[in-house]
């Protein structure tokens, strides 16, 4: 078996999990705030200005990466959703679920930054613009998702219904933001294709930008490992190696012992 | 016809399902009463001037539409999860996506047809050009077998919940929104003079995408929530 398989087969098991998020959580927690302490120090305060929109552009340093990973995190969900589907891996699912919150704030707060900045350079908070429209339906995804989880009792059935409506949503987050372009536009194209690996943005205005999109996923990685986490040792309370984790003897009472679900 | 075969166990639910609809007929005109209502609603709130409500007329129609068809889709596998009829069907041996695709269509026979029908009365009560009226029904008639194959699928997911309640509009709302856009749409530029077929092609496009995706994904929720 090659190393990958192997590794991700034994990251099926819980307590191998919660070792592995054990040893990485602070390094991606610490990285993660180092690069965003340079990047921001870089965009806010030694960028040069816009020509055209002064100092209001530098908002994209948080704007741009967070919506960035508002679309990142849900194809992150879908991906764990449809490993529970197939191979019911429970990792899986505690992942899946882990990430909503970490990518509906995401949205969140490329929906909040985006509309500060609409408020000085479109003249109003609010638009009815196709990329506004298309963001804030896909908060609405995620509202969904999360809803859908916490309203099934069984939390692993729920997981997997929650991982199910994730990969429907991403069926149709292309298909909802292309119907919506149609309907609409304002929001300026994107300045940076991936495609074509050229941007129209200034190298100086354009490094810091791209070290908080890393920034944002390894601050991502600290947050969903930190719920999965504490979702990994609600969902085997009574195992063993929990209970050694916690202190108690070693031996589990036969009730709790039994596992929640074959 | 032989019968255990995959297509008569369809056609047997299909006919159970219709036989059900028409037995309780007059349940089967709620969606209808309901849309005739929320439209009466709108010259109520917006005020009787017939060129503003000409103007929106298509709009308003169709947010009703998309509304009487999600309160129907809680009973879609409600009561077949409730007395296990729904497990029995999961374990038939048949295949799922098949029957789910049975119910659709006896779903959208029962709700979005009769909508569809229904839709040109509400629109000339409130002044939709009459040019735009034929395309509504062609949009309509594109658009709600749409929202019944979309909708099903986020039925199922909540079958596992002993009431879906406000949640089900908040799994079916968001992704209805193309199908709004583009029916809507297809109205807006007929009642204005333009070409509505780019809108009506999309549609179908949706429709022809959706067709053989929903049911699979009907039927995998289906398994998770009877599992």
């Amino acid at each position: 078996m090659n190393r990958f398989v192997l590794w991700f087969h034994r990251m099926g098991s819980p307590p191998t999990f919660y070792a592995f998020a054990e040893r990485w959580r602070p390094w991606f927690l610490w990285s993660a705030l180092a690069i965003t302490a340079v990047a921001l120090y870089w965009g806010l305060a030694r960028a040069p200005d816009d020509y055209l929109q002064g100092d209001s552009f530098r908002i994209i340093y948080i704007h741009v990466p967070s919506a960035w990973m508002g679309q990142f995190i849900f194809l992150a969900m879908a991906i764990c959703g449809f490993v529970a589907i197939v191979w019911r891996i429970k990792i899986a699912e505690i992942m899946g679920i882990a990430s909503a919150p970490v990518g509906a704030a995401f949205t969140a707060i490329a929906l909040a930054t985006g509309s500060l900045w609409g408020r000085p350079t479109w003249g109003t908070y609010w638009v009815w613009d196709a990329r506004l429209t298309s963001t804030l339906v896909l908060l609405f995804l995620y509202f969904g998702v999360i809803g859908l989880y916490r309203a099934i009792e069984d939390r692993r059935k729920a997981a997997r219904a929650a991982g199910l409506l994730a990969i429907i949503g991403l069926v149709n987050i292309p298909i909802i933001q292309y119907s919506v372009y149609w309907w609409n536009t304002l929001h300026q194209p994107s300045s940076i294709k991936v495609t074509k690996m050229s941007s129209t943005i200034d190298p100086s205005m354009l490094w810091p930008l791209l070290a908080m999109a890393v920034a944002t996923k390894l601050y991502y990685a600290w947050s969903a490992l930190s719920r999965a986490q504490l979702m990994v040792l609600e969902m085997e309370s009574g195992k063993d190696w929990v209970r050694e984790l916690a202190g108690l003897p070693g031996v589990a009472s036969p009730s709790t012992d039994t596992p929640r679900e074959a | 016809m032989r019968p255990g075969t995959p297509s008569t166990a369809a056609l047997a639910l299909l006919r159970r399902d219709l036989l059900l609809l028409w037995r309780q007929r007059a349940d089967a005109l709620n969606p209808l009463l309901f849309a005739l209502m929320v439209a009466t609603l709108f010259p109520l709130a917006l005020g009787p001037e017939a060129g503003m409500l000409s103007r929106v007329a298509g709009g308003i129609v169709w947010v009703t539409v998309v509304l009487a068809n999600l309160l129907s889709l809680d009973a879609l596998f409600r009561g077949d999860a409730e007395d296990g009829s729904l497990d029995q069907l999961a374990v038939s041996g048949q295949p799922l996506a098949l029957l789910a695709g049975a119910r659709i269509l006896a779903h959208w026979l029962g709700t979005g047809l009769p909508l569809t029908l229904v839709a040109p009365l509400l629109a000339y009560m409130l002044g939709l050009e009459r040019a735009a009226l034929p395309v509504l029904v062609a949009a309509l008639a594109l658009g709600t077998p749409l929202l019944s194959l979309v909708g099903a699928c986020c039925a199922a997911l909540t079958v596992a919940m002993r009431r879906s309640g406000i949640l089900l509009a908040l799994l079916v709302l968001p992704l209805t929104v193309p199908v709004l856009i583009f029916g809507a749409g297809a109205v807006e530029a007929a009642a204005t003079g333009g070409d509505p077929s780019a809108a009506l092609l999309f549609l179908a496009a949706g429709l022809a995408l959706a067709l053989p995706l929903a049911p699979l994904g009907c039927a995998a929720a289906i398994r998770i929530g009877t599992a």
